[in-house]
C-alpha cells in the first residue's frame, strides 16, 4: 500500500510524560487505509486512547513527542495551530466514549451539530442545517432533536448525534474512542451496525479503539494489539483472532467471556500491566508471560511480520478454549 | 449516604489553602492576637482613655510610639486594648450561634416532622434579614452597647450553623451505630448529647471558625457606625470612626492602623477556618 | 409550568414579606417601655404629639388590627411620619434614593466587570496571573467596605487630592465623580467574591470532557472559552451576582457614612442614632423586600441559564 491510500499513518510514535520512567507510547506504527476499519485493542492504560488522540493533535500538557502522525499525508505533530484546527474541523473527527459527558448539556443539539461547520466551514448556517438534517436521517433520528437539549435524549440517541456531528464535514478519517462502552448492550449493537453501515455509505476510514475483542472482531478489517505503549501484534482480523501469534493476544482472547460457552472458566491474565513509574527492559509482557525465557527479560523484541515476540517463530499457542474464538 | 456539605459564606468556599506556610503564619497570627488581647492591660504603655490635648494628633514619638488621636489618646494603647472588645464581640456571636444553632439543627434533624418544618422556615425567614440590618434594628430597639448587636448577629449567623447541623444529623441518623443505641433503649436526648453531637462537632466548629471572621467584620462595621461598643471603650471599629476626622486633616495613623489590623486579623481567621474546613471536608469523604 | 412556578414563588415571597413586616412592626413592642414613649424617644411629649403617634400607629386598636392597618398604610405608600424631621418618611426616602441607587448601580457594574473579568483571566491564564489574583482576592475578602473607604479616602482624596472627601454631588456627571471612590470601596469585597466564584466555576468547566470535545472539533480556543466554558459557568456566577446586589445594598450604610454621601444608607444609620424609629422601620422593610425580590429574580433566571433545571424542580430553597 502506498502512503496516498492511507488516511492515517503513524510512524514510530513515541510520547513521554513528565515524572514517568518509561514512554507512554513507545514506537507505535499503525496505518488506516481509506474506507478501512482498523481496531486498536488492549487493556486500559495501554495507551490506545492516547494514540487515537495524537491523530487530532490532542496531546497532554508537557508531553514530549517523537515520530510522525500523518493524516491524509500531512504530519499532525508539526502543524501550526491554525492548520490543526482545519484538520480537526474537516479531515478527521472523533467519537467519544460517553456522549453524555462529551456534549455540552446547556446548548441545543442543533447548535452542537452545526457549531464546527458554522465557525470553520465556509458553509453558512443554512447549509450546515441542511447537512445536519441529512446526517440525522442517516443515523436514524428525526429533525426534532435539533431543538432539543441533551438531557431530553437517551444515551444511544446522543451517541447517534455524536456520530452525525463527526460526519458533518465529511471527514476521511473517523476516530472512535470506545464509542459503545457507555451504552447498554442492545444499543451497542445498533451503534456498531450503524458505524459499519456509514463506512460503506461515506467511505470513511475508521480507527476503532476498544477493549472488547468481540466487538473488534465483528467490525474491523485489521486489528492492532497494544500493550504498555507498544504494538505487540497486528494483522487481518480473521487470522489474528483465529491464530494469535503473540502470547499476549492469546491471553487476551482467553480472558474474554463468550456467550456461546458461558460456563467455561475464564483465564485471567496473571499479574498487573507494567507501572509507568518503573523503567522497562526487554519485552513488556515478559513478567506475565507463560512462555517467557531469559532473552525475553533482557532484550526488547522488534516487530517482525506483524508480531513483536522473540519466540513467535517457535510457539504454537494453544489457548484454553480452542475453537470458540470470535470470528471476523 | 450523602455527606453533608459545609455551608460556607459566599465566596469563601473557594479559598483553597494549599500552602501550609500560609496556614501556619495565619495560625500564629491568630494566636498572637489572642494572647495580646488577654494581656493587653499589662502591655499598654498608657491609659487608652487618658486625653492629653497637648499631644493631640502628634506623630509617633517616644511618649506615643504610634502617635495620638484627635483627643490626644495614645494610639498604641487603644489598639492593644481594642483587640479585647474587637475579639470579644465576635466570640460571643460565634458561641451563641454555635450552641443555639446546634440545638435547633439537631432537634430539627432528629425529630423531623412539624418541628423540622417550623424551625427550617424560621431559619429561612432570618436569612431574609441581612446580619447587619438585624443588628441595626436591635440597636434601634435596645440602644447602643455590646449586647444588642451580639444577640442580633448571633441570630443572623444561627441559620448557617443550624442548616449544617440539621443536614449532618440527618446523615448521621442513618448510621447503624445510632440505630443500635436506639434499639437498646437509650433516649433520643442522651444519644444526641453523648454520641451524635461529638461526632458532628468538628464540622460545626470549622463552620464557626469561618463565621468568626465575618462576625468580626460585622461588629467592627457597627462600631464604625457608632452603634457597636459604648463610646469610651477602645475598639478597632470605633477607632476608625474617631480617626476619620484626623485622617482628613492629614494624620492618618489613628484610623489606618486599626484598618490594617482588621484586615490582617480577618484574613488570618479566614485562612485558618478554611484550612480546617478543607481538612474536615477531606476526612468526610 | 412557568405560571405555576411563578404563583408558588410569588406566594412564598409574599409570605416572607408578611412575616418580615410583622417582625419589624412587632419590634415596637419588644423595645423597653411603652410604644409611644419609645417612638417619641424622650422628645418633649406634649399631648398633641402623643395623640399623633397613637393615631399613626393605631395604638388604641388591638395588636393585630394595629399591624394590619400599619401594613395597609405601608403598602399604599404611607410610610409614616419621621419623629425627627416631622415630615412624611416617604418624601425623606425619595429625596435620598437616587444617589443610593446610582451608587449601587455603579458598584454592581464594577463587580460584574472586574469579578467576571479577573476570574476569567485567572482561570484561563493560570500561573503567575492566577497566583496574583488569588492573593489579591484573599485580601479583598478580608477588607470590609468601610475599611476600604477609609484607605481610599486617605490615598486619593487627602494625599493625591483627586477626589472630593465628602458629599454626593449635584447633577449626574458630578454625582458620578463624587461616587467613584465610594463605589470602588463598596465593590472591592464583592469583586473578590465574584472573582473566586467565576474562577472556580470556569476551572470546573475547563476540566470537562465536552470542552475537550469542542477543541477536537476545531473550534478556536477563544470561542471554546466563551461558548462552552464561560457559558456553562454562568449558573454559579448569576447566583452569586444576586447575593452581591443584596450585599451591596446593606453595605451602603457603611460607605455612605464614611463618605458623607447623604444617601438612604447613611439616613438609616443616622436615624438609629437619633432613635427615629418610623424611618428605621420603613428603610428596613425596603431592604428586606429588595433582598427577597432579588432572590426571586435569580431563581427565575436560573432555568434560562441551565435548561436541565425546569421551573418547578427548584421549589422553595
Amino acid at each position: 500500500m502506498s502512503a496516498a491510500t492511507h488516511v492515517l499513518e503513524i510512524d514510530g510514535l513515541t510520547l513521554r510524560l513528565p515524572r514517568t520512567a518509561r514512554p507512554v507510547l513507545d514506537g507505535v506504527d499503525l496505518t488506516v487505509g481509506a474506507s478501512e476499519i482498523v481496531a486498536l485493542v488492549g487493556e486500559s492504560g495501554s495507551g490506545k486512547s492516547m494514540t487515537l488522540r495524537t491523530a487530532l493533535g490532542l496531546l497532554p500538557r508537557q508531553a514530549a513527542v517523537g515520530g510522525s502522525v500523518r493524516v491524509a499525508g500531512e504530519d499532525v505533530l508539526t502543524m501550526t495551530p491554525a492548520r490543526l484546527r482545519d484538520l480537526r474541523a474537516g479531515t478527521a473527527s472523533m467519537i467519544f466514549q460517553d456522549p453524555r459527558a462529551a456534549i455540552n448539556p446547556l446548548r441545543r443539539l442543533g447548535d452542537f451539530l452545526t457549531e464546527s461547520a458554522r465557525i470553520n466551514g465556509g458553509a453558512g448556517g443554512e447549509r450546515a442545517v441542511v447537512r445536519a438534517r441529512h446526517l440525522l436521517a442517516a443515523v436514524g433520528l428525526t429533525d426534532r432533536v435539533l431543538s432539543q437539549y441533551p438531557h431530553e435524549l437517551s444515551g444511544g440517541m446522543l451517541q447517534r448525534i455524536m456520530i452525525a456531528s463527526a460526519l458533518m464535514n465529511d471527514p476521511g478519517l473517523l476516530l472512535c474512542d470506545e464509542p459503545t462502552t457507555a451504552l447498554d448492550v442492545t444499543t451497542q449493537a445498533e451503534i456498531v451496525a450503524l458505524l459499519a453501515d456509514l463506512r460503506n455509505t461515506f467511505g470513511t476510514g475508521m480507527l476503532f479503539v476498544t477493549h472488547d475483542l468481540g466487538l473488534a472482531a465483528a467490525i474491523s478489517d485489521r486489528v492492532f494489539v497494544m500493550y504498555a505503549g507498544r504494538i505487540v501484534e497486528h494483522g487481518p482480523a480473521g487470522s489474528l483472532f483465529g491464530a494469535p501469534r503473540h502470547p499476549y493476544t492469546a491471553a487476551l482472547l482467553d480472558s474474554t467471556p463468550r456467550l456461546e460457552a458461558p460456563s467455561e472458566r475464564l483465564a485471567a491474565i496473571p499479574g498487573q500491566p507494567p507501572d509507568l513509574r518503573a523503567p522497562l527492559s526487554g519485552c513488556p509482557f515478559a513478567a506475565r508471560c507463560a512462555y517467557a525465557i531469559e532473552r525475553c527479560r533482557a532484550e526488547r523484541p522488534e516487530p517482525e511480520n506483524g508480531v513483536a515476540c522473540h519466540r513467535a517463530g517457535e510457539l504454537v499457542l494453544a489457548t484454553v478454549r480452542e475453537g470458540d474464538r470470535p470470528r471476523a | 449516604m450523602t455527606a453533608a456539605a459545609l455551608t460556607r459564606r459566599p465566596g469563601l468556599k473557594h479559598i483553597r489553602t494549599r500552602r501550609n506556610g500560609l496556614y501556619l503564619t495565619c495560625l500564629a497570627f491568630v494566636g498572637l492576637v489572642v494572647v495580646v488581647a488577654l494581656i493587653a492591660p499589662w502591655l499598654a504603655p498608657a491609659d487608652p482613655n487618658a486625653t492629653d490635648l497637648g499631644a493631640a494628633l502628634t506623630d509617633p514619638s517616644p511618649g506615643h510610639p504610634l502617635g495620638a488621636d484627635i483627643a490626644g489618646r495614645d494610639t498604641l494603647s487603644r489598639l492593644l486594648l481594642g483587640s479585647r472588645t474587637s475579639l470579644l464581640g465576635p466570640l460571643g456571636i460565634v458561641a451563641f450561634s454555635t450552641v443555639l444553632g446546634v440545638v435547633v439543627g439537631v432537634t430539627a434533624g432528629w425529630r423531623g416532622g412539624w418541628i423540622d418544618t417550623a424551625l427550617s422556615r424560621s431559619s429561612e425567614l432570618l436569612l431574609a434579614f441581612p446580619g447587619l440590618l438585624l443588628a441595626i434594628l436591635f440597636v434601634a430597639l435596645y440602644g447602643e452597647g455590646l449586647l444588642a448587636p451580639v444577640v442580633a448577629l448571633s441570630l443572623a449567623y444561627l441559620p448557617f450553623v443550624s442548616r449544617l447541623a440539621r443536614s449532618l444529623t440527618l446523615s448521621e441518623r442513618q448510621r447503624p451505630y445510632l440505630a443500635a443505641y436506639r434499639v437498646q433503649g437509650f433516649s433520643g436526648l442522651s444519644i444526641c448529647v453523648r454520641h451524635l453531637i461529638p461526632n458532628i462537632a468538628p464540622v460545626v466548629l470549622a463552620q464557626s471558625t469561618v463565621n468568626f471572621g465575618y462576625a468580626l467584620l460585622d461588629m467592627a462595621a457597627l462600631s464604625f457606625l457608632g452603634l457597636g461598643v459604648p463610646p469610651l471603650t477602645p475598639d478597632w471599629g470605633s477607632m476608625i470612626n474617631a480617626g476619620q476626622t484626623a485622617l482628613l486633616q492629614g494624620k492618618p495613623l489613628s484610623a489606618v492602623l486599626p484598618c490594617v489590623l482588621i484586615v490582617v486579623t480577618v484574613v488570618a481567621f479566614n485562612v485558618v477556618g478554611e484550612h480546617w474546613a478543607d481538612r474536615v471536608a477531606r476526612r468526610e469523604r | 409550568m412557568i405560571a405555576g412556578f411563578l404563583t408558588r414563588r410569588l406566594a412564598g415571597l409574599a409570605a416572607t414579606l408578611v412575616a418580615a413586616s410583622f417582625l419589624v412592626f412587632g419590634a415596637l413592642y419588644l423595645a423597653p417601655g411603652s410604644p409611644e414613649t419609645f417612638l417619641l424617644a424622650g422628645r418633649a411629649a406634649n399631648p398633641e404629639a402623643l395623640a399623633a403617634i397613637r393615631a399613626q400607629y393605631h395604638l388604641d386598636d388591638p395588636f393585630l388590627i394595629q399591624y394590619v392597618k400599619w401594613l395597609g398604610q405601608m403598602v399604599t405608600g404611607d410610610l409614616g411620619q419621621s419623629v425627627q424631621y416631622r415630615s412624611p418618611v416617604l418624601g425623606l426616602i425619595e429625596a435620598r434614593l437616587p444617589g443610593t441607587l446610582l451608587l449601587i448601580a455603579m458598584s454592581a457594574l464594577l463587580v460584574v466587570l472586574f469579578g467576571v473579568g479577573l476570574g476569567w483571566i485567572s482561570a484561563v491564564r493560570g500561573g503567575a496571573t492566577d497566583s496574583a489574583v488569588l492573593v489579591g482576592t484573599t485580601v479583598a475578602l478580608g477588607t470590609p467596605s468601610f475599611v476600604a473607604a477609609i484607605v481610599l479616602l486617605w490615598l486619593f482624596s487627602v494625599k493625591l487630592g483627586w477626589f472630593p472627601t465628602i458629599g454626593g454631588g449635584q447633577g449626574l456627571a458630578d454625582m458620578i465623580y463624587h461616587l467613584t471612590l465610594p463605589s470602588v470601596a463598596l465593590s472591592l469585597y464583592w469583586i473578590g467574591v465574584l472573582t473566586r466564584v467565576t474562577r472556580t466555576s470556569m476551572l470546573d468547566e475547563l476540566g470537562r470532557e465536552h470542552v475537550e470535545v469542542a477543541r477536537s472539533r476545531g473550534i478556536p480556543e477563544r470561542t471554546v472559552i466563551r461558548r462552552h466554558v464561560l457559558r456553562n459557568a454562568l449558573g454559579p456566577i448569576s447566583t452569586m451576582s444576586g447575593l452581591t446586589i443584596s450585599g451591596l445594598v446593606i453595605s451602603t450604610v457603611l460607605v455612605e457614612s464614611a463618605f458623607g454621601l447623604g444617601g438612604l444608607g447613611e439616613f438609616l444609620a443616622r436615624s438609629v442614632s437619633v432613635k427615629d424609629f418610623p424611618v428605621v422601620q420603613a428603610i428596613s422593610l425596603l431592604i428586606v423586600a429588595l433582598f427577597v425580590v432579588v432572590n426571586l429574580v435569580v431563581d427565575l433566571l436560573y432555568p434560562l441559564i441551565d435548561p436541565r433545571v425546569g421551573y418547578g424542580a427548584r421549589g422553595a430553597r
